[in-house]
């Protein structure tokens, strides 16, 4: 146990936390050269392809320390993204220890300060980590301070690194050993061993990743996984190497997996505790409070026949992400589907593609919105996951929304905008500091619902990037919020109403019938696009009827070409959704979030 | 597959000869402006003549249509060496029909005179539209004068089946202007006209002026208002609408052109042709260079795809709906099996799109489908409604 360090690496959002666990992986071997390739541990496609880390990723790796003794390090990477700070919490409670990498060029950012806190709430042991030293815009001592004065260390104790060139990446493994204590822990005590994860595999069923705080664990022990109360098999169990590796024991300080047959996803809870059920422990790890969602949105397939495949698909995909809830419920427009809660825009955006890709599944994302506390004359409190449940206006009191307590991080020179768009998002300035001449964290509290849509992509525009956006969620409060409608050819669409502040309903109204009337492509009659709170239309627009679609040659060559374009149109028909007798394509469902485009 | 083309007695070849002076706004075929390789290119053509033979087998060749490109800019010695190879490698049929693509601007009495004499019979004259506004935002090379005295001089040469094009839906293409072009047309010594709606394809300068703001887009409002003027001229002048954009007097349907809408195997010549013969197609490659590369060194370059049993009852749905030959259900019955499928589909849609027609003849009753002069506008929305997956 003592040859053991656990540690996992955070950081702001691309400051190279998967890229530097590249060369550690390297430089231990754990990786072959044969092997190597960038960010190995985002395995899935989605992370591949947007260069970003959307999962903790737990690997082993041997290393032998200058005191010539053998150690085992386990190394967790973890996400930058706000949407995923809950994976972070997570791969925290496994850990003794903490990489804190500073991108060089970038400085501290938002979620570095947040992330931090959630290592020191823990107790951990922090290394920080200047990153990115190779890089022309490197600003080595200036942020160097920076980190002296967030986090009260001394100059000597920043290691220097680079990810890229490798530089430097000996002296963090050496620190590792040296600096993060080696676990505690009784190994002849009952066992005590900590989800900190899990994935589903098609083959295996369930996997679930553990840490062992007491105890031993061996395979065919008869375990008992202590909140949830059900005893299985250890069929498997093991360490996660690049590859899953089988072990016939695992003891205190382990970090590994459990492969107990379970096939269902909702029986494994992530953050329950692993006991035996022979001489079990007393009481459970402090596990993690659920993740609560902040953003929900209906899920509806595109063809009703899929619903089931829908519900089997969702139900897997929240084995690899518990951050995911869902429940059944029924659209007027869309038939039925589901009202799944996700940690923000990003986290939506990751499950429908997951779920369009992955599961090859047509799916319908409705708006989506935060939730709202509706209050009724007589005092009862309805909670609000989706405009429909709204109760009826002349019964309705008042109703609250999420607020949110927001930081970011910028230089001065963007203040004013920012402001301003604050302002515009209803934030109320509450503090501003600067954290040095050229750095200023200004803090406001603001409705959630306004971040839901373009306030994200609106900061980074206009800071032309220098910003980092942070937030938690404190408290509800009432607004003068009212529920919008879209109406084609005078039928409601429940799919597109939203919530929305009164003030901004008809910039907004019109601004979506516009949006719509681009997506929705013409048909054979004129199309009334309204957007309506109650009985008053608030805006209009109309799509004229097509009046031809037809190809004026077609010979031989255009033939095959044709009937190709032909059978693609044919396809996307199938995206569509009917409504009476508007056809309404997939992405328009969307629309609201990409107002401004 | 030799055995297989054999079943099809009917073939056509078509050539394709990939120049042109200038190009035209709205184009996207295959051509280059040069003509440097020009020599190069009927020798290479001359080669791919002798290898294509097998394609088709011995098939009696029934149609030959030479397209671009600008055919016109073929010189006389030219023709001859194609002629030449063509009857030495095919079976050619005594009353085939050999089709030349002219642009006014080339057409003169010497040139008339060779294509009589190399055999040409019909002439599709690129004429687009008699009005000068017209053809300078398309960026034709010719007036509407020598469009005219090109058409009469063909006829005073002796050719009796003479066809044009025009182009409608036009920006600044007024109701009127598209009226007075049929007019015209009718006036002139023409069996055969097509009429093509002026078209955005991707890759082409009308494309690219539109997307920098310099061109105004075609309106589809005022081209289906044009297609139908177009139709109901056309019955008013006793003009047969024999597929979506041909019409000709009576029994002046393009061969050629028929053949493609009826299935039937025809083998492409030249860069950028395609090939079919009822079971695959192949497209030669779209370079003039690697054309003439591969075939001096009795290389063809193509790629071909095979048609899958529902790829073709498609493709019969799809050209089939364009004539007025229509979809015959009983041949759906009898080759793909799936007539009761199509019905449902067909009852599906909006049943004033069709028409329909009971045929009775030995082989027993056809029932056919067809589009009426609405589903005209609609064919291609219509057709992948039909399609099979
Ligand atoms: N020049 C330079 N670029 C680096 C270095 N480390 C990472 N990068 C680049 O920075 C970008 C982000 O790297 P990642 O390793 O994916 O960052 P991350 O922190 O894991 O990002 P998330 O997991 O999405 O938060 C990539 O384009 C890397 O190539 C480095 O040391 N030097
Ligand atoms: S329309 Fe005819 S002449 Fe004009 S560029 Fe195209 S092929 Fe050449
Ligand atoms: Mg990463």
């Amino acid at each position: 146990m003592k040859n053991i360090r656990n540690f996992c690496i955070i950081a702001h959002i691309d400051h190279g936390k998967s890229t530097l666990a590249d060369r550690l992986l390297s430089t231990t071997g754990t990786v072959s050269q044969r092997e190597e390739q960038d960010q190995i541990l985002d395995d899935m496609d989605i992370e591949r392809e947007r260069g970003i880390t959307i999962k903790s990723h737990a690997i082993q790796m041997q290393y032998k320390h200058t005191d010539n003794v053998d150690y085992i390090l386990n190394l967790i990477d973890t996400p930058g993204h706000v949407d995923f700070s809950y994976e972070v919490s997570r791969s925290i409670a496994a850990c003794e220890g903490v990489l804190l990498i500073v991108d060089a060029s970038q400085g501290i950012q938002a979620q570095t300060i947040s992330n931090l806190y959630l290592a020191l709430e823990n107790d951990l042991e922090i290394i920080p980590v200047l990153n990115k030293i190779d890089m022309p815009g490197a600003m080595i001592e200036e942020v160097a301070d920076q980190i002296i004065d967030l986090i009260g260390c001394e100059r000597e104790e920043i290691l220097e690194a680079s990810g890229k060139t490798g530089q430097g990446v000996e002296k963090i493994l050496e620190a590792v050993v040296e600096r993060i204590p080696a676990p505690k822990g009784d190994k002849d005590a009952p066992l005590q061993a900590m989800i900190f994860d899990s994935v589903f595999n098609s083959y295996r069923g369930v996997i679930a990743y553990f840490r062992i705080f007491n105890g031993t664990l061996k395979k065919k022990d008869k375990v008992k996984f202590f909140n949830t109360g059900q005893n299985y098999f250890a069929d498997e169990i093991g360490v996660l190497e690049l590859n899953p590796l089988e072990k016939k024991e695992l003891s205190v300080g382990d970090v590994g997996y459990i492969i107990t047959g379970v096939k269902e996803s909702k029986e494994i809870k992530v953050g329950d505790t692993i006991t035996l059920q022979e001489n079990p422990c007393e009481e459970a790890i402090k596990g993690f409070e659920d993740v609560k969602p902040m953003v929900f949105a209906g899920i509806y397939p595109i063809d009703s026949d899929d619903y089931e495949d829908l519900r089997d698909s969702i139900e897997k995909l929240q084995l690899n992400d518990a951050s995911l809830v869902f429940e059944p419920e029924t659209s007027i427009a869309l038939g039925f589907g589901f009202r799944c809660g996700f940690l923000g825009m990003l986290h939506l955006e990751i499950i429908q593609e997951r779920l369009e890709r992955e599961y090859d599944l047509g799916i319908i994302i409705t708006t989506p919105q935060v939730t709202y506390d509706c209050f009724t004359t007589k005092g009862e409190k309805v909670v609000i996951h989706n405009p429909s449940d709204l109760p009826d206006p002349s019964t309705i009191d008042r109703i609250e929304e999420p607020y949110i307590k927001a930081q970011v991080i910028t230089k001065p020179e963007f203040i004013g905008s920012i402001m301003n768009l604050c302002m515009e998002k209803r934030g109320v300035l509450t503090n501003q500091v600067y954290l040095s001449t050229s750095r200023v964290e200004i803090t406001f509290e603001m409705p959630m619902a306004e971040i839901v849509f373009d306030f994200y992509d609106k900061l980074k525009s206009i800071s032309k990037g220098y910003a980092s956006f942070d937030y938690y969620m404190t408290d509800f409060k009432a607004g003068n919020l009212v529920r919008m409608d879209i109406k084609l050819n005078g039928d409601n669409v429940d799919a597109f109403s939203t919530m929305i502040h009164r003030d901004k309903a008809y910039n907004f109204g019109s601004k979506l019938c516009k949006k719509l009337r681009e997506l929705i492509p013409k048909q054979q009659f004129v199309i009334a696009i309204q957007a309506a709170i109650g009985m008053k239309i608030i805006a209009r627009e109309t799509i004229s009827a097509m009046r031809k679609d037809v190809t004026a040659k077609c010979y031989g060559g255009d033939i095959s070409r044709k009937r190709k374009l032909l059978e693609k149109q044919k396809k996307g028909k199938k995206k569509m959704r009917q409504f009476g007798k508007v056809e309404v394509p997939q992405k328009a469902f969307l629309a609201v979030l990409k107002l401004d485009d | 597959m030799l055995s297989f083309a054999k079943k099809y007695l009917m073939a056509g070849i078509y050539i394709h000869i990939p120049f042109c002076k200038t190009a035209c706004n709205y184009c996207n075929f295959h051509f280059s402006t040069s003509m440097n390789m020009k020599n190069d290119f009927v020798q290479a053509l001359l080669k791919e003549i002798e290898l294509r033979n097998i394609y088709l087998g011995l098939e009696t060749i029934e149609s030959i249509y030479f397209g671009g490109g600008t055919p016109s800019l073929l010189e006389a010695e030219d023709l001859k060496q194609i002629f030449e190879a063509l009857y030495k490698q095919y079976k050619i049929a005594s009353d085939a029909e050999i089709t030349l693509e002219a642009n006014p601007d080339d057409i003169d009495k010497e040139k008339l005179l060779v294509w009589k004499q190399s055999g040409i019979n019909r002439l599709s004259i690129g004429t687009q539209s008699f009005i000068e506004r017209d053809l300078q935002f398309m960026k034709r090379v010719h007036t509407a004068e020598e469009a005219k005295k090109s058409i009469l001089l063909a006829a005073e040469s002796g050719f009796d089946n003479i066809t044009i094009d025009l182009i409608y839906g036009v920006p600044n293409q007024s109701e009127m202007d598209w009226l007075s072009n049929l007019s015209m047309a009718m006036d002139l010594p023409i069996q055969h006209l097509s009429c093509y709606a002026l078209t955005v394809e991707e890759d082409t300068i009308l494309f690219h002026d539109i997307r920098k703001g310099k061109t105004a887009a075609p309106i589809d409002e005022n081209a289906s208002t044009h297609f139908d003027i177009l139709m109901a001229f056309a019955a008013e002048n006793g003009i047969e609408h024999y597929e979506i954009s041909n019409f000709c007097k009576p029994g002046f349907e393009s061969k050629h052109n028929t053949s493609y809408w009826q299935n039937k195997a025809y083998i492409g010549l030249g860069p950028s042709a395609h090939s079919f013969n009822k079971i695959s197609r192949q497209w030669n490659i779209a370079n003039n260079k690697k054309y003439i590369d591969a075939l001096n060194e009795n290389k063809l370059l193509f790629e071909e795809e095979t048609l899958t049993k529902t790829e073709r009852l498609n493709e019969y749905i799809m050209t089939g709906l364009r004539t007025k030959w229509g979809i015959d259900l009983s041949y759906i019955d009898e080759v793909f099996d799936k007539k009761k499928e199509l019905m449902n589909k067909i009852g599906n849609e909006d049943q004033s799109l069709f028409e329909w027609e009971i045929k009775r003849s030995k082989k027993g009753t056809a029932f056919i489908y067809k589009l009426s002069n609405k589903g005209m506008h609609f064919a291609d929305r219509i057709a992948s409604n039909l399609f099979f997956d």
